[in-house]
């Protein structure tokens, strides 16, 4: 049994206060907390191990640059991979953008069409825009139910040979909602496309093996899974990392430089121009280790039982509508919602009065807001640091909204 | 080591701000029954202001008579704020000329601490006295976060002005 009060004693943050009242944290979605073991890594790198990798012919150069590896095979581990099938980026969504400006721009054409759904962050949408302003390719997208799960229907619909790319999350930052990510794979591949995932919203709250995902290309980032922010990772199979042209230059990710063309280091390096969020990798090593400790199964297990507490908590305020699955079944823990006319702006001010921290507005997901037909959601989102009393919290500060507002 | 007890918190913000001040019934009366929603047939002026980060949206449209507002249309969406704030600017603007009405945007930024000022531009002992409603916005300036959502009708419409 997992000892949940010693794992929120990790995180120093959750004992502040907030306008007189004890934090209560739960925008874990938008980043989440760090635990001492996280915090002291960093500064552990710092204070003995600092120097820049792969450069140096020094001996503390090697120790970083042996720390800074060894992350990187701690996160393929992690994710059911190779190390030189793991890329350091700086976060998610430069994740997306090495695909979009290293393999997009070169293999699609204005014939072809990227498939992606109405619910993904802006992250796994803009760059594809950006693409298709280039080079004239076309985008759609595929919508949800009622009930916020991703159409299948309208997938199998939209998905034709012009398809070479769909991009899909695994997990949605608004919705909640889990995506059968392996069934669209496979349909994706038969139909002649590949598949990115958004798993930014995944890895940090189940165990992926990204083989079993079925996706060539899978991105997250280290800072809403305890890590440091400025590094997140892109996975991809071997050969089309191989195939992949880079989509920066610089140092480091060179072999050799000529004055007429530069030679690309091997992959994974070929993709990691300049001086790699090393001390940042380390952090996410660390914060991947607190994980593993406790174990993926059981953090699962736990946020399970957080969000169907919220959710039954939520059920029981009037006024209030729950956008995504009603049940914890097949969703993770961000929960987006509204109550009554009070708009998401207001709560988020009223709620944060309370020491209660949600995130209010689109999500960086605006195209979903719109086919809600709502111009912002408030969002609660739980991680394995908050309790049932956070919930508690977060209840009585929207009575208090319901209260001011004189909603009945 | 850094440990929990040898970290030191920011002093945490007295609890005296008090939400009622903000949230008062006026305020909630215009975002309930926004004044001024019509469309215009003769539009003089006109513009959009949006806030991209928390999704607050304005649109205003102005029909001069001279140099008179003659009709004003404010619509939107957004926060109680945001939204109570364009429908009371609708009604304070309304059959001024536009030099008045950069008069009110003025002291009504003043008050907001939008622009910097030693003025004491409301007065305590004489509520309503310079902006009338437009003074229960006052309660926003404790909430730094919310200034630019009470200040987007003002923004919107000194830009359609000014076209």
């Amino acid at each position: 049994m997992t000892d949940w009060a010693a794992i929120r004693a990790d995180f120093p943050i959750l004992s502040r206060e907030m306008n007189g009242y004890p934090l209560v944290y739960l925008d874990s979605a938008a980043t989440s907390q760090k635990p001492q073991a996280v915090l002291d890594a960093i500064i552990d790198f710092y204070s003995t191990t600092n120097a820049n990798v792969h450069r140096g012919a020094y001996s503390l150069a090697d120790e970083a640059t042996s720390r800074y590896e060894d992350a990187r095979s701690t996160v393929a581990r992690f994710i059911g991979a190779q190390p030189d099938e793991v890329v350091f980026t700086r976060g998610a969504t430069s994740a997306f953008n090495t695909v979009a400006y290293g393999w997009a721009l070169r293999n699609v054409t204005e014939d072809d069409r990227i498939l992606l759904t109405i619910m993904e962050h802006h992250a796994n949408i803009v760059p594809w825009q950006l693409v298709s302003d280039l080079t004239g390719c076309s985008i759609e997208f595929v919508g949800i139910t009622e009930s916020g799960l991703l159409d299948m229907d309208d997938f199998h619909r939209l998905l034709d040979d012009d398809v070479k790319l769909v991009g899909v999350s695994m997990a949605s930052n608004v919705l909640g909602t889990i995506n059968p990510i392996a069934e669209i794979a496979e349909a994706a591949h038969r139909a002649g496309s590949l598949v990115i995932a958004d798993a930014a919203q995944a890895v940090p709250h189940t165990s992926v093996d990204v083989y079993e995902t079925g996706a060539d290309w899978i991105c997250f980032s280290g800072h809403k899974m305890l890590g440091p922010t400025g590094i997140g990772v892109l996975w991809g199979r071997p050969e089309i990392l191989e195939a992949m042209e880079p989509a920066e230059g610089g140092g480091e990710m060179i072999s050799d430089v000529r004055l007429d063309g530069s030679a690309w280091a091997a992959v994974p390096h070929k993709f990691e121009a300049g001086t790699p969020p090393f001390a940042q990798a380390v952090g996410l090593k660390a914060a991947i280790d607190y994980l593993e400790a406790i174990g993926m199964d059981e953090v699962e297990r736990r946020e399970q039982e957080l969000t169907e507490y919220a959710l039954k908590s939520m059920a029981g305020v009037e006024g209030l509508t729950v956008y995504g699955p009603a049940t914890a079944e097949g969703r993770v823990g961000a929960i987006s919602f509204s109550l009554a006319d009070i708009h998401p702006h207001d709560l988020a001010t009223i709620l944060d009065q309370r020491g209660v921290a949600i995130r209010a507005g689109h999500h960086c997901a605006r195209p979903l807001a719109r086919t809600l037909n709502v111009p912002a959601t408030a969002r609660a989102s739980v991680y394995l640091y908050n309790q049932e009393s956070d919930v508690d919290a977060l209840i009585g500060a929207l009575a208090d909204a319901k209260e001011l507002f004189s909603v009945a | 080591m850094l440990t929990p007890s040898s970290v030191r918190w920011p002093t945490p913000r007295s609890y005296s701000v008090s939400l009622e001040e903000m949230y008062r019934e006026v305020i909630l009366d215009h975002y309930r029954n926004p004044r001024n929603r019509d469309p215009l047939d003769k539009i003089d002026a006109t513009a959009e202001g949006n806030n991209p980060l928390c999704g607050d949206e304005v649109t205003i449209e102005v029909s001069l008579n001279g140099d008179t507002v003659d009709a004003i249309s404010v619509r939107g969406q957004g926060c109680s704020i945001s939204q109570a704030s364009a429908s009371m600017m609708s009604k304070a603007v309304l059959g001024k000329t536009e030099k008045e009405v950069a008069e009110i945007t003025d002291t009504f930024k003043k008050m907001m601490g939008v622009i910097d000022t030693d003025e004491n531009v409301v007065d305590d002992d004489r509520p309503g006295a310079t902006l009338g409603d437009l003074e229960a916005l006052q309660g926003v300036r404790k909430f730094p976060v919310r200034i630019k959502c009470a200040d987007l009708a003002w923004t919107t419409l000194e830009e359609a002005l000014n076209r």
